[in-house]
């Protein structure tokens, strides 16, 4: 018999908000974490700002030991292990002791790359001819698997303890394989996730390809403007969210308080035919997603309440409308409630999926849908094919029921996820 | 205080960077195994040894780092690097 899994824990490290209290209530009154970055702007970048988690005010000695904070400059890692270590607290889960691991806990915790700023360091020692100065903790900081690694040690978990990696749907794929995996049985409980560094290494790559708002370096708070007529390009951000995934008996078992069921999704990829390439999307891909997520889901397309696009703010949105209204069969009127985080903290990359995850999900739980920022002046395109009443610009309380999030990536790649609000039957 | 003795205080403060939480400072002494007695990572043995790099300003080669089973194999190897420096 297959498992029903459900969320009983949360972590996020986002630029608009550091934990669940503040991040939600960052959320609902649509707080911005976009800011001019100095650095950026010394380094000749053409977008000068980025979101990146405010992590000064937080006492990393609560999550690490003295010893693990030497030299420690993965800024993805940090991100990563705040958010799954609170995650792990919030479903009130207990570290396994020193002799053994708990068999029945794993981790899938997805990054794009980790450690840049620690790796550009060690590039500098090699090229000098002096890699025996470079420290021990390179390797650890810099392989992607540094953050499953870390978080799987600090929480003593045996079973499968790994990194994905699909770009920008990293941390949707991860919830979507953590899933899987304890719906067949092979675990009961799953920390799933996804992390991002923050810096010039990771974001230069976009400015280079001209991706990024350029016209914004004195009004960063305005620059990411997800299904908006004026939006000019994504702004870079980073970050991480965590979720505790369970199987349905064992959070009953252990009396957990269960925030949302995982229904289903699917992960797919549009092979970059028909229009998809490296850097956009087939859109009979994505549509083939949504739709085979709903149906894995056992849910009808009319059901769902609310989506959490994965809406960039590039020229691209209205393309992602489209889709969506192809894959539901709704338009108009008759279309979900549709929002994009994204115009808070930016597209915090392979972070942006488990951060929006944890955002989608704090919609259940608070009973709201949390208002669009910066899209006064909704795309044309889109209020063609939807309603303006389906794009809220203010929060609302709504008691939603089922909730779709989808994530897409470079490499054509998609993930759709159906969360449900938890009821017994 | 001796030269030699504030190499070897010098040294328990390097080492003491890389204790586990559970592990005090207090508990270094000269004939400390690093790995089986202050259960130092092996890993890390490489960051004294750095960090030793630095604060004397010797170099340490790796046949040096393989002979550095306690405290006081440390303590020898700087010795003997400083009076050959001299």
């Amino acid at each position: 018999m297959e498992n029903r899994v459900v969320i009983t824990g949360l972590g996020v490290c986002a630029p608009n908000g550091i934990g669940l209290e503040e991040f939600g209530k960052a959320l609902a009154k649509g707080k911005s974490g976009i800011r001019f970055h100095q650095e950026l702007k010394e380094l000749n970048f053409s977008c000068q700002i980025a979101g990146r988690p405010d992590i000064e005010s937080v006492d990393l000695n609560n999550y690490f030991t003295n010893l693990q904070l030497r030299g420690l400059e993965a800024s993805g890692l940090i991100y990563g292990v705040i958010s799954g270590k609170d995650a792990w607290e919030d479903a009130g889960l207990h570290v396994a002791g020193d002799n053994e691991p708990d068999w029945e806990n794993g981790v899938i915790f997805g990054t794009g790359m980790l450690g840049v700023d620690r790796f550009r360091n060690a590039i500098y020692a090699v090229d000098s001819g002096n890699v025996r100065r470079s420290g021990s903790t390179t390797v650890i900081q810099t392989m992607a698997s540094g953050i499953s690694a870390f978080l799987g040690g600090m929480l003593g978990c045996g079973n499968q303890v790994t990194t994905n990696s699909s770009a920008c749907s990293t941390g949707t794929e991860a919830l979507l394989m953590g899933y899987e995996h304890i719906k067949s049985g092979k675990a009961k409980r799953m920390l799933v996730g996804s992390c991002s560094d923050s810096g010039p290494y990771i974001w230069g790559g976009f400015d280079a390809m001209r991706i990024l708002p350029r016209n914004y370096n004195d009004n960063p708070e305005s620059a990411s403007r997800p299904m908006s007529a004026s939006a000019t390009g994504f702004v870079p951000g980073s970050g991480a969210g965590a979720l505790v995934l369970e199987s349905l008996e064992s959070a009953l078992e252990r009396n957990a308080s269960i925030y949302a069921e995982v229904l289903g999704g699917e992960v797919n990829s549009g092979g970059q035919r028909g229009g998809g390439s490296m850097t956009a999307p087939n859109s009979i891909a994505v549509q083939h997603c949504i739709s085979k997520a709903i149906q894995n889901a056992d849910v009808s397309a009319n059901d769902i309440d609310v989506i959490n696009g994965h809406l960039t703010a590039t020229t691209k949105d209205p393309v992602e409308i489209t889709n969506w209204t192809k894959a539901l069969k709704r338009d108009g009127k008759n279309f979900p409630y549709i929002n994009s985080f994204k115009g808070m903290f930016g597209h915090c990359l392979a972070a942006a999926g488990s951060i929006e995850c944890v955002g989608t999900i704090l919609q259940l739980k608070h009973q709201q849908v949390f208002g669009n920022v910066n899209c006064d002046d909704i795309h044309p395109e889109i209020a063609k094919v939807i309603d303006e009443s389906r794009i809220p610009r203010k929060t609302f309380q709504h008691k939603s029921k089922i909730i779709a999030k989808a994530s897409f990536g470079f490499g054509d790649v998609n993930a759709c996820v159906i969360f449900r609000q938890y009821s017994k039957n | 205080m001796s030269e030699k003795e504030k190499r070897y205080q010098e040294l328990k403060s390097i080492v003491a960077n890389y204790l586990p939480d559970d592990v005090s400072a207090e508990s270094i002494s000269l004939q400390s195994h690093f790995i089986n007695e202050l259960n130092i990572n092996s890993a890390n043995l490489v960051d004294i040894v750095l960090d030793v790099e630095d604060a004397f300003d010797i170099m340490l080669e790796n046949e040096d780092m393989d002979q550095m089973e306690t405290v006081q194999d440390a303590l020898r190897i700087v010795d003997s690097k400083i009076e050959s420096r001299t």
